[in-house]
């Protein structure tokens, strides 16, 4: 595989990413003085780069082989150590910069509307812009360690944003609890970097894909499993997947740009990316897909117990990944299929957040959707496109979440054996699950009698900045879906293996249609019946609740029984083990440092007279080795 | 391994360390006790020795200054001398040479003429 | 009598080195001449000036590749590379030494020896606001520097040695500061550099008593081919050594480094830091590689466990340090034995990533100092480390320079502090030097230690009465600083325009 070099109008790649990044600077920068106008160079700074994207796109959907690279300059260059500062422009990072440039104006233009009376709100565009420059640059990168850089980039700012109000002890905490996982996560990927380094000698993508043949089944199995670490901490993936839902304590248009639309699927395109490397190596794919069916149920699971709008939201989106997971790791043509739903639940994902804040603006920033309740009537427009993205996570014909998750679905089927069974069982599974705690959620939020707080008494739809993003995310998850799981497929097709032969599993293509609507019904309609009455304003004691909330209830000890008393264990245990072994023994060589360092200081007398004795004594040991190594002693 | 080429050194090393503590040790025991002011004195190049000022043995630093500079000058005639003798063979490279290193002695002779080196107050 | 003939010599490539000689006599003029009041101005310009030219004259000679002078001097890849780094770094240094607005005067008293606050002194201050003789002694220093690293023969090198090392003795007394502090430094230097300057030229001695000359190129030859026992060889390069890592402070060696460092004004020991290191790891380069690289190496191991000494024993006493200056100096003494792993990784990759490495710690370590001249209160520099606790939220500005100059030290990427790491550790491990490798990087380990001690002093403890403020720096220490931190990010993000340079000059002549 090699690349052509950039050239004309394709060589200004680099602008997708100076724009952001300068504006960024500048609005860092220039402090109070650009508070007035900050916001406004904000939001036109990924506005340019989706201008700038679209025509680069038409352009390279003009060439041959679709993929050009540019190589800026030599990042690193020590002796056989190089790393190309380049960018590589083909169909997948194109439709990635589309994605993030184009969903990412929208946000940034509704965020002018939602941080208006915050007084960071320059502040908060510059870590905005920083964060678009950042994603561009992973998704641009042309070897992994551009994407590394972009990596870290996206994590800071993710930190940075989700710790905005840094005020509040829980955005805090929340902050250092993501930077913390993804930590783990990035470990991972940057020993699989060196260990790239070390087989190969490079990090280009071109070069690492075409030597990755070459090398041991195990050696591919160790780095595949590193990288996947590295997405899976980046992604929210079991087990890496408890710091997404705290990450809600940013402000809402960070959790649909950064943990929603974009930075969170970053797992899933260094999979896509590293297909080469995923694919050569089975029981690797095998543990992609395992990862990714266990998380989403995981996540269905939880998403039904959560109250908070926003957490059932992000719950929603790591089971959502996990379908992506599933995808990319099923292989063969599942990997497009799993980036056409990223591109999918990219827009429907950011509609329900923004729909979500849109909901909070106008409700005094109440999360808690046990309190909301017969909205439908005050927020004309919120509740429209919040409803059609609602059918299209849960995957109802026509919307776009038909077109994206079911081929993924019956690509699961498509597995042979026992297998097929289990991963297309809890594919459908969450299927179902989905439809259930999103009918949940919108149902209990926009029907029903008011349950309010005493202190609203009138919610009010939000201003037109606001509602035009919301009305245009929600026509790209009506329309775009059927758009996608066509033309897509075959755009990606020279970065991504091709959709083979229709391969005949254990059910057929139709049934596995029927089955998914027909769960799809059914979870809706049970959540339907369930709360169309509302449900209770606070939690209740056991007995009194309805069936239900019994349910929920069991989920939430499921989730505390499995994840979060062995985590407390696991932690008191990591603690004790920290406390009495690691800390002692770092504290131990600490102390050793420090007193073999006090005790050597005694001999740095201040004496001249001492000090020509110790340059005597070395020069007498030097010179006696030396005489003892002609004579032959030393050796 | 041969230390041949070494041996003699080695041995007047030897030697030379003997001969010393030899010296050193026998006068006392041999040579006759008679002392009187004279040898008990400091040695000050065979002049008479300066009493001691007060305070413990400073002396103004004009005495240094002035030893420096005689040096400098000393070590300038030392390398005229063998010049001027093979001046012939040397010819108009050793001339040049020559002016040059007494401009540079010059410029330190300027400055401290300037600088008031040769001022003794 | 035969006439003799005059030797023929290359001006062009001896330029650099007869230009500083010949600002720095004029130097000497202009402070016999020129009135007290425009002296400063006039030396500060000169000195600039001649340092300028010589850079551009080394610039025009970087594909020079001789030997001149009946050999006693070789311009080649090393000694250009080597020359443009210490004029470089020396520019940046004279800055320093410029600097006349944090301190009435700079930092340099004219008459040391009167007691500070006395009479005298008063006097003194208001006739002659500062010493203005820095300027020609430093630019002998930065001429016996070039001649050094060129120097082709032993007797030459050892000339060249005393040339710089004799300017720096007097330099380090002069402050006006805690002056008896840093006479007694002068004095130390100057003692102790007398002492291991007698065992470099009983080194020379030894070596001609083998083979019979002084040039390199011949011990070159002897070492490869002569049949004798060379007994002596080996026991004269053990002398020559000493010698040469006395100038890098390597342990043993080094027990003057900290002393002089914290005594000589602040200028001067960031020159020394960054210039004499580059000084004499040159010459060490030079005589490693040029006249005894017939030896075949075996010497490394002996080298190699002064190199490991000079790491672990640096990094473990940097620990302990409460003086900013002190604690800058061992860390130098630490870097002085990562360069040594360079220089014993052998061969192209050794001498092109040894090259890099003193450009780009002369770099970060003038910003440092820099730094350290900025810190003061009344009683000039805050030395001591607990002075410097919440300086973060006083000047975030300079705390932020000084911590992004100790995570280059510490070797963070990004920071030139890591190419540089990384270029020596890789070349010794591709000359099979992998023990070398594993004792620098726990050396590394423990000596980020204490830099992180000072960043985390600066930013999380909370100022007290006794915290120092910033002086606002004038436009020459400005200059300074911002040029070795913008070198320390530059050669951090794109180290190849620099690396590029190094690996084409790798090559000595003989």
């Amino acid at each position: 595989m090699e690349y052509a070099q950039a050239t004309g109008l394709l060589g200004n790649v680099w602008l997708l990413v100076a724009i952001p990044l300068a504006s960024a600077a500048l609005l860092l920068l220039l402090g109070r003085r650009a508070d007035r106008w900050g916001h406004w160079l904000g939001v036109l700074a990924p506005a340019a780069s989706f201008v700038l994207g679209l025509v680069l796109f038409a352009q390279l959907s003009g060439l041959e082989n679709k993929s050009v690279e540019l190589s800026l300059w030599d990042f690193i260059d020590v002796f056989s150590f190089k790393v190309d500062f380049g960018l590589l422009y083909d169909p997948l990072s194109a439709i990635f910069v589309l994605l993030i440039t184009g969903v990412g104006s929208l946000i940034h233009v509704y965020a002018v509307e939602y941080m208006r009376h915050d007084e960071g709100r320059r502040r908060f565009f510059g870590y905005f812009n920083l964060f678009v420059a950042a994603m561009l640059l992973l998704v641009l990168g042309n070897n992994y360690v551009m994407l590394y850089v972009g990596w870290e980039g996206v994590g800071l700012a993710s930190y940075l944003l989700i710790s905005f109000w840094y005020t509040r002890p829980a955005a805090a905490t929340a902050g250092k609890k993501a930077f913390l996982m993804n930590r783990v996560g990035d470990a991972g990927f940057a020993i699989a970097i060196f260990a790239m380094f070390a087989a190969l000698g490079t990090t280009q993508y071109d070069e690492v894909f075409n030597g990755v043949g070459a090398l041991s089944s195990g050696l591919v199995l160790a780095i595949g499993l590193l990288l996947l670490l590295g997405a899976c901490g980046k992604s929210g993936q079991f087990p890496l997947q408890a710091w997404l839902p705290d990450a809600m304590e940013g402000p809402t248009p960070v959790s649909a740009l950064i943990h929603a639309a974009t930075m969170v699927t970053a797992g899933v395109y260094l999979i896509a990316r590293s297909n080469p490397v995923f694919s050569a190596n089975e029981t690797l794919q095998t543990v992609v897909v395992s990862i990714g069916a266990l998380t989403l149920v995981i996540g269905c699971i939880i998403g039904c117990a959560k109250d908070d709008i926003k957490r059932v939201l992000a719950w929603s989106t790591v089971s959502q990944i996990g379908y992506m997971f599933l995808g990319v790791g099923l292989g063969g043509g599942a990997y497009a299929l799993a980036i056409v739903h990223l591109l999918a639940h990219g827009f429907f994902k950011a509609g329900l957040f923004l729909g979500a804040g849109s909901v909070m603006h106008g409700m005094h920033d109440q999360t808690d959707i046990r309190r909301f309740g017969g909205l439908a009537k005050h927020m004309r427009i919120t509740w429209a496109t919040f409803g059609l993205g609602w059918l299209a996570i849960i995957g109802m014909f026509p919307f776009s979440g038909f077109f994206s998750k079911e081929p993924i679905i019956a690509a699961a089927f498509e597995r042979e054996g026992w297998t097929a069974w289990l991963f297309g069982g809890a594919a459908l599974l969450g299927a179902a699950l989905t439809a259930f705690y999103m009918t949940r959620l919108f149902v209990l939020t926009f029907h029903g009698k008011p349950r309010w707080t005493e202190d609203i008494k009138h919610p009010h739809e939000s201003p037109a900045l606001m509602t035009i993003p919301l009305i245009l995310l929600a026509v790209g998850s009506v329309g775009a879906g059927f758009l996608l799981s066509t033309s897509v497929p075959d755009w990606l097709t020279p970065v991504l293996p091709e959709h083979g032969e229709e391969a005949h599993g254990v059910l057929s293509h139709t049934v596995i249609t029927i089955l998914s609507l027909l769960v799809t019904v059914l979870g809706a309609g049970g959540a339907w019946l369930l709360f169309r009455n509302g449900t209770q304003e606070q939690e209740q004691p056991a007995g009194v609740l309805v069936t239900a909330a019994r349910r929920n209830l069991y989920a939430d000890s499921f989730n505390e029984w499995v994840f979060e008393r062995p985590g407390i264990y696991l932690t008191r245990a990591l603690v004790f083990l920290d406390n009495r072994g690691i800390d002692g023994l770092v504290n131990g060589l600490a102390a050793a440092v420090g007193g073999g360092s006090s005790r050597l200081r005694r001999t740095q007398t201040g004496f001249v007279r001492s000090y020509a004795m110790s340059i005597l004594t070395g020069a007498l040991v030097v010179t006696a080795a030396f005489v003892a190594l002609q004579l032959g002693w030393l050796v | 391994m041969s230390f041949s080429p070494y041996v003699p050194i080695v041995a007047l090393f030897v030697l030379g360390a003997l001969f010393a503590l030899f010296s050193v040790s026998i006068a006392p025991i041999v040579g006759p006790k008679r002392y009187n002011r004279a040898k008990l004195d400091a040695y000050e190049c065979g002049i008479e020795p300066t009493p001691q000022p007060v305070g413990g043995g400073r002396f103004p630093v004009k005495f240094y200054l002035t030893a420096m500079l005689f040096i400098v000058f000393d070590i300038e005639t030392i390398f005229l001398y063998p010049w001027a003798v093979s001046f012939d063979a040397l010819g108009l490279f050793g001339l040049v040479e020559m002016v040059l290193f007494i401009g540079t002695v010059f410029i330190a002779y300027a400055y401290v003429w300037r600088r008031g080196g040769l001022n003794w107050d | 009598m035969e006439d003799l003939k005059a030797p023929s010599i290359d001006y062009a490539a001896v330029a650099p080195i007869l230009i500083l000689f010949g600002a720095a006599c004029l130097g000497v003029v202009v402070e016999a001449f020129v009135p007290r009041r425009a002296r400063h101005a006039v030396q500060l310009t000169l000195a600039l000036l001649a340092t300028l030219a010589g850079l551009v004259v080394v610039i025009t000679q970087a594909s020079t590749r001789v030997t001149t002078a009946v050999g006693a001097l070789a311009i080649d890849g090393p000694a250009v590379f080597l020359q443009g780094a210490i004029l470089v770094l020396a520019l940046v240094s004279l800055l320093l030494m410029g600097e006349r607005k944090l301190e009435p005067g700079g930092a340099f008293v004219p008459q040391a020896a009167i007691t500070v606050g006395s009479e005298a002194d008063e006097r003194q201050a208001a006739r002659a606001p500062g010493l203005t003789e820095v300027y020609p002694i430093s630019l002998f220093a930065i001429a016996g520097m070039l001649l050094f690293v060129a120097a082709n023969d032993l007797l030459t090198m050892f000339i060249a040695l005393e040339v710089f090392s004799l300017p720096l003795y007097l330099l380090c007394a002069l402050a006006r500061r805690r002056r008896l502090l840093s006479q007694e430094a002068a004095l130390k230097y100057f003692l102790l550099g007398s002492y291991a300057s007698a065992f470099f030229l009983f080194g020379v001695a030894l070596v001609y008593g083998f083979v019979g000359a002084v040039d390199l190129a011949s011990i070159h030859t002897a070492a490869a081919e002569s049949d004798r026992d060379p007994l002596l060889l080996y026991a004269g390069l053990a002398l020559l050594s000493i010698g040469l890592l006395f100038k890098t402070a390597a342990v043993p060696f080094h027990v003057w480094t900290p002393d002089v460092y914290q005594g000589a004004p602040t200028p001067v020991t960031a020159f020394m830091a960054a210039c004499t290191k580059v000084a004499a790891f040159g010459a060490l380069l030079r005589v490693l590689y040029v006249g005894f690289n017939g030896l075949s190496w075996d010497f490394t191991p002996i080298l190699g466990v002064v190199a490991v000494l000079t790491m672990i024993i640096g990094a473990v006493l940097a620990v302990t340090q409460t003086d900013i200056k002190r604690l800058l100096a061992y860390s130098s003494i630490a870097n002085a034995g990562y360069l040594l792993v360079g220089v014993l990784a052998s061969g192209e990759r050794g001498l092109a990533s040894t090259m890099f490495y003193l450009v780009a710690y002369g770099f970060s370590v003038l910003a440092a100092f820099a730094v350290v001249t900025l810190v003061r209160d009344a009683d000039g520099e805050a030395g001591h480390l607990s002075r410097w606790a919440g300086l973060g939220r006083r000047s975030p500005l300079i705390a932020g320079l000084f911590t992004f100059i100790l995570l280059a030290f510490a070797g963070i990427p990004l920071t030139s502090g890591f190419i540089s790491k990384f270029a020596v550790f890789a070349a010794a491990m591709e000359g099979g030097q992998t023990w070398l490798v594993i004792a620098g990087v726990i050396s590394s380990i423990v000596l980020a230690f204490p830099y992180l001690r000072v960043v985390v002093m600066m930013w999380l403890s909370d100022p007290s009465d006794a915290t120092p403020t910033v002086s606002v720096p004038g436009v020459l220490t400005t200059a300074a600083l911002a040029i070795g931190v913008a070198m320390t990010l530059l050669l951090g993000v794109a180290p190849s325009l620099l690396l590029d340079l190094t690996t084409g000059a790798a090559e000595f002549v003989q």
